[in-house]
């Protein structure tokens, strides 16, 4: 579970996250939604380490990350994908991997299986001696989610993984999501703006509107929410409404 | 197995064999056959000392020791990121060790070469501290002038030559001390000898730091720190222990140089620790043989325009004009343009070898 508590980011005078506190009790795949500039990736920025919270508190499965810093949390066991894959692309696929669970709690022992198992999990099996930086987008980012499955992940935080991706791509992406907590227990949360992909993924969803909480809860219930769609689709909703009056 | 069943409908990647990532490829650093660098090294241990004149051999010792202070270079710049512009300093500072240690102790030669590179190691962690804070242009300000302190207090307690208290120097003594060469490498032809071999050895440890963890977690480094934090990597330690190894591998080179000939400070002018830097960005910081050719580019081209009467300035110059084009033209220097050739190659055969499954793949 993951639980933060009074989270408030600033950047300068701009306020990211203002007062922010909600919980995903159970550990499957949580989504967190909301309009350009809600503070998702603040949000997750802020639990991965990269930017310090102004005030708040952030616990998972029981532990406080806050005193924490970004690498400790990583072998702790919290695990990232980025807007724009972050893979380290001069290495080959099998050392990207291997070098999270290296740098993991995880036994060293069995790093060959792992890694081989990950990268059998996002279809990858036979190309651990490719080059990332050969690889095309699309498979870029499975190696990363690869990266996110090894060693134990607790916590794996996925910043728009479907951006860019074409549509069969994205049906893959879906399916691989969706074995994630099966296979590694670990809390996912997917940030998207794929509706479908987040529908599919999520059984809770929370959503995110000018730095603050606007709902959180069953996935398909948020999404009826009508304070959601109007966040979503500001004055537009509007203009139909007023339209159709 | 039931996750490859469902992932099917992305690119179908059955082609390629599975049991592939059990053979782990040749790493992407090891671009030179081992073979062929074993024979050539073995070659020129054999047979360049004795074709080549006295004064070239000795030009080949400056070679060899500047190689080794241009992979720490190479280490810092093109696997850390890290632009250190303090390298040649480092060099003489583990020079005066060497002599400090050569003519007050005893002990043997490889000993006084390990613990002139473990002291000048710990001088350049403590000039290197600063990168925790600072990054980029500042950082390399910051070496230079670490690089001229350096300098400074070197001009001002000079190098040992026998004397005692702590600077060792002795005001009647030799102005330009030398190291005693082990008994084994008395000539100045096995001297070099014994040089190759330690720049090899030197080679080897960089080589295995690139094919551990430490490589990885560099790579990582130099890519963005925000993947490198992501991946559990202590930044702040991976960078410490890469500064500390460039050092190290700076004093080993200035233990050697010691030996190599009469030191003075004016052998090491701080303006050297930049040039190298342009070297080594010159010749390829990406690759290891960047650092040879470096070498031989600051020490055979000098020692050639000696010979020649031609002014050292000259050799500034073409530095100058060679590092604009490698930035202009190819951020690999001439290293890799030469193994963009070999690698177009390359890619063209193994394209013909598996042309029907990246046809399947492409469809």
């Amino acid at each position: 579970m993951l639980s933060v508590r009074g989270l408030t980011v600033r950047y300068g005078a701009v306020v990211s996250l203002n007062d922010v506190s909600f919980e995903f009790p159970t550990a499957t795949t949580c989504g967190l939604i909301g309009p350009n500039g809600a503070g998702k990736t603040t949000f997750l920025n802020t639990v991965s380490g990269f930017s310090k919270p102004a005030a708040g508190a952030i616990t998972a499965f029981g532990e406080e990350l806050g005193p924490m810093s970004g690498y400790q949390r990583a072998r702790w066991g919290l695990r990232r994908t980025f807007q724009t894959e972050q893979t380290i692309h001069k290495l080959t696929v099998y050392d990207n991997v291997a070098m999270v669970h290296e740098h993991s709690r995880s036994r060293r022992a069995n790093r060959r299986a792992a890694v081989r198992d990950a990268l059998d999990f996002v279809g990858l099996g036979g190309m651990g001696d490719t080059a990332v930086g050969e690889l095309d987008a699309g498979n870029r980012r499975m190696v990363e989610i690869a990266r996110a499955v090894v060693g134990e992940p607790q916590l794996i935080l996925m910043d728009e993984p479907a951006a860019g991706l074409p549509d069969n791509e994205t049906a893959r992406l879906s399916e691989i999501i969706r074995a994630i907590p099966e296979r590694t227990g670990a809390l996912t949360v997917l940030v998207d703006h794929d509706m479908d992909l987040v529908t599919s993924c999520c059984s809770i969803t929370a959503v995110l509107d000018f730095g603050s909480l606007l709902a959180i809860g069953a996935t398909a219930e948020v999404l009826a929410d009508t304070r959601v769609a109007k966040a979503y689709l500001g004055e537009e909703i509007d203009e139909e409404e007023e339209q159709t009056s | 197995m039931m996750a490859t069943g469902m992932v099917s409908h992305g690119r179908d990647l059955s082609p390629l064999p599975p049991a592939a990532t059990s053979k782990r490829k040749r790493p992407w650093w090891l671009s030179g056959t081992p073979v062929v660098t074993a024979v050539v090294v073995a070659a020129v241990f054999v047979v360049w000392p004795m074709l080549a004149s006295g004064y070239w051999v000795q030009a080949s010792t400056s070679a060899a020791a500047f190689a080794m202070a241009a992979l720490g270079v190479s280490v810092l710049v093109g696997r850390v990121g890290l632009i250190s512009l303090g390298q040649v300093a480092l060099v003489a500072t583990g020079a005066w060790i060497a002599l400090r240690l050569g003519y007050g102790t005893g002990l043997p030669f490889p000993v006084i070469v390990f613990l002139a590179g473990v002291g000048t190691g710990v001088v350049g962690l403590v000039i290197g501290l600063p990168s925790l804070w600072l990054s980029g242009l500042t950082f390399a300000v910051l070496t230079l002038m670490g690089a001229a302190a350096i300098t400074l207090v070197l001009t001002v307690i000079s190098f040992p030559n026998g004397g005692g208290g702590l600077t060792g120097f002795a005001s009647t003594g030799d102005s330009a001390p030398m190291l005693e060469r082990p008994m084994y490498a008395d000539s100045d032809a096995d001297y070099f000898r014994l040089a190759l071999v330690i720049a090899v050895l030197m080679f080897a440890l960089v080589l295995i730091h690139l094919n551990s963890r430490a490589g990885r977690a560099w790579e990582a480094i130099r890519q963005s720190p925000a993947a490198a934090i992501g991946t559990g990597i202590d930044v702040v330690r991976y960078k410490l222990w890469a500064i500390l190894l460039a050092s190290f591998i700076a004093g080993v080179a200035g233990a050697v140089m010691a030996g190599a000939g009469g030191i003075r400070v004016t052998l090491f002018p701080v303006q050297d620790s930049i040039i190298i830097v342009a070297a080594v960005l010159m010749a390829g910081a990406f690759s290891l043989w960047g650092a040879i050719v470096a070498a031989v580019l600051m020490k055979f081209l000098g020692a050639a325009f000696t010979l020649l009467d031609v002014s050292s300035s000259l050799l500034l110059i073409l530095f100058g004009a060679g590092i604009i084009q490698v930035l202009l033209q190819s951020p690999q220097g001439i290293v890799g343009q030469l193994q963009g050739v070999v690698a177009r190659r390359r890619r063209r055969d193994r394209t013909a070898d598996t042309g029907q499954a990246e046809g399947e793949q492409d469809a």
